[in-house]
């Protein structure tokens, strides 16, 4: 058998044209299918993982999808605002333990800034149990105070001290900017693996600061600007916010909770459970999974075939080295085994270059992903369906070179030794 | 003890067609044969059965000591690797492999063979042979880069490493010029007697028929009458 291997590996390298670019194809669509799937766990694993002990997120009445995303991930903006006063009163609510209000619609740099208070950094959670942690400075204490995310001072290089200032909307090249009140960094946050990392954040007053001269929307005309030193926590009054997360007391609690908040009088809201809402979102993502995974399985029929091709006509020329196998002692059935032998090695190379190119690959475009499109990527391991794929390409492999194989085989039984 | 010994052999690939008949062969231990006969007087066939490549349908094929009809087919390819060196006309070599592993494979793949080696090591039993045959130049090339004549003398290392009990050659010769030729069958019935090896040789030019002590006409032998 050892024997036989070492036949397989030399003939495959004496043809190491025909042998690379098999292996190439089978390890494209390897990549193909394996990345598709690593994508989507790691997406599904980074979603689901921004978010951790919260019960319910609140907003304006509206989808509970669009809720979800603009609350916890940072994508799409808010269309309503719920009053501070409802708020207020589910804050206070017996069945719930602790809340976390944002407000949001402010950014820098593309970055989203977002307004909260200390519960943020108090209960907020992620990854299952890890909290907010400080890489450098404290939570924000005065009006104009900010903690940004740990790739918001990566990459626009701010630290403790810096000076921002925040533009009007979510467009990088706003064209309002708070240019009379500018912020102070005082603390960088830790990295997280979350759009947390991406965004700056402040606190409601300085929010209600920043827009405190502002009249229906529009920035005050010049000279009636309220200079930032003159502002103080007293003049300031918190009227909106966009979403609260919510963690109750009990899971019984939740779901009266949900119910109380969605059927409230004084104001139409949005409770959900964001597990349930994710799971809206992977159903809806799936139909482009099959689909992707559809064509990936295409391209891995064609990497096949283009082995089958190149092992089967390759079959005519070899007759004379199967005779001289035979003449060595060699049954026809290893001869059978020495032809599915190479396909099986072809398919294993192929498999072991799509595996190392889909997780390489998974790792180089994480960060980028993360930053440029706010799609939080997990790096993710083996799954039983990445063992699978690996499985039925070295099936596929095997039972392929079985074509070329049952020829040589038979080529050995007629000829003997005697073909020329 | 006879090395072939065939006893009313009936071969037919068809049902009362038979190619090949003969009543009786014998080929004693070491005996250098010489086996001629025109073409479809039934030499391959003679030498598949010998070889045990085909099985023949009525009759005795004792090879070595074995009888081929009772053995199975995997059997037979066992016993003709560990006992029998082939040479065929050309092409006699696993082209994607150096000299040396072509060489060395029926040693690798027949621990009976392995065994046989008088040299201490695979390697210096690979190095004797070769120098022997003039090939010490050439153990690392590749196949392909090698003459005609080399490659023919690289098929003889082959088929005499781990000393066959038989050598069967078929038109060897015929790939060759004429002073080559002479110089091949020198050499290999030169090996073969250092290997106490019996050697079938077949040929259809009488003129090397001189350097054996025994010819067989096929065409006589064989009870069958072909056109």
């Amino acid at each position: 058998m050892l024997v036989l291997l070492r036949l397989a590996f030399s003939s495959l390298k004496s043809r190491k044209v025909t042998t690379s670019l098999t292996v190439f194809s089978i390890a494209l669509s390897v990549l193909l299918l394996v990345g598709v799937d690593r994508i989507r766990q790691g997406a599904q694993e980074g979603f689901s993982g921004t978010l951790s002990q919260t019960d319910l997120v609140v907003g304006a009445r509206g989808g509970s999808l669009p809720l979800l995303l603009y609350a916890v991930f940072h994508i799409g903006t808010p269309s309503n605002d719920l009053s501070y006063a409802s708020y207020e009163h589910f804050r206070d609510h017996p069945a719930v333990q602790w809340t976390i209000p944002f407000s949001m619609g402010d950014s820098h740099h593309g970055y989203r800034v977002i307004a909260t208070d200390d519960n943020f950094y108090e209960h907020y959670r992620f990854h299952r149990d890890r909290a907010i942690q400080f890489a450098d400075g404290a939570r924000p204490e005065g009006i104009f105070d900010a903690t940004i995310g740990s790739e918001v001072a990566q990459r626009l290089g701010y630290h403790v001290g810096s000076k921002i200032v925040l533009s009007h909307g979510l467009e990088t090249v706003s064209l309002l900017k708070h240019a009379d009140k500018p912020f102070t960094v005082v603390g960088v946050l830790g990295r997280t693996a979350t759009p947390v990392d991406s965004a700056i954040y402040i606190t409601l007053y300085g929010e209600e600061a920043l827009h405190i001269d502002w009249a229906d929307g529009t920035p005050p005309a010049l000279g009636e600007e309220l200079p930032a030193a003159k502002i103080r926590k007293e003049d300031l009054h918190i009227k909106e916010i966009s979403a609260f997360l919510v963690r109750t007391r009990s899971r019984v609690d939740t779901l009266l909770l949900q119910r109380e908040i969605n059927t409230y009088k004084d104001e139409p809201l949005t409770a959900i459970i964001p597990a349930l809402t994710l799971q809206e979102l992977w159903n809806l993502l799936g139909y482009a999974d099959v689909a992707l995974s559809l064509v990936s399985g295409a391209v891995l029929v064609v990497g096949l075939l283009a082995m089958l091709i190149a092992l089967y006509t390759a079959l005519n020329e070899r007759r004379r080295e199967v005779a001289v196998l035979r003449a060595i002692g060699f049954h026809a059935r290893q001869i059978f085994a020495l032809f599915v032998l190479e396909s099986t090695l072809i398919s294993a190379v192929g498999v072991a270059f799509g595996l190392a190119a889909a997780y390489g690959l998974l790792w180089i475009v994480r960060a980028p992903v993360e930053a440029h499109f706010g799609i939080p990527l997990m790096m993710v391991g083996f799954s039983s369906r990445v063992s699978l794929y690996a499985c039925v390409v070295l099936l596929a492999g095997a039972l392929l070179g079985c074509v070329p194989a049952i020829r040589a085989y038979r080529n050995g039984l007629i000829d003997g030794l005697n073909a020329q | 003890m006879p090395a072939v010994y065939l006893q009313n052999v009936i071969f037919s690939y068809e049902r009362n067609a038979p190619l090949l008949q003969i009543d009786e062969l014998l080929i004693d231990e070491g005996e250098r044969v010489f086996l001629y006969g025109p073409s479809g007087s039934g030499k391959t066939t003679l030498l598949g059965l010998v070889a045990g490549v085909l099985h023949a349908n009525k009759g005795e094929v004792r090879v070595l000591g074995k009888d081929l009809t009772r053995l199975s087919s995997s059997a037979r390819d066992r016993h003709r690797g560990a006992e029998m060196g082939y040479i065929f006309q050309s092409f006699n070599l696993i082209p994607y492999l150096s000299v040396r592993e072509n060489i060395a494979l029926s040693c690798h793949v027949h621990a009976k063979r392995m065994k046989r080696i008088t040299a201490s090591t695979l390697d210096g039993e690979i190095l004797r042979i070769a120098s022997r045959l003039d090939l010490d130049g050439f153990l690392n090339k590749p196949v392909t880069k090698l003459s005609t004549g080399q490659q023919q003398r690289v098929a003889i290392a082959r088929a005499v490493i781990g000393a066959p009990r038989l050598v069967i050659a078929d038109e060897p010769t015929s790939s060759l010029d004429r002073d080559r030729q002479e110089s091949f069958l020198r050499l290999l019935i030169e090996v073969c007697n250092e290997a106490r090896s019996t050697l079938i040789f077949v040929s259809h030019d009488s003129s090397l028929m001189s350097r054996f002590e025994r010819h067989i006409s096929v065409s006589e032998i064989n009870q069958v009458v072909s056109c």
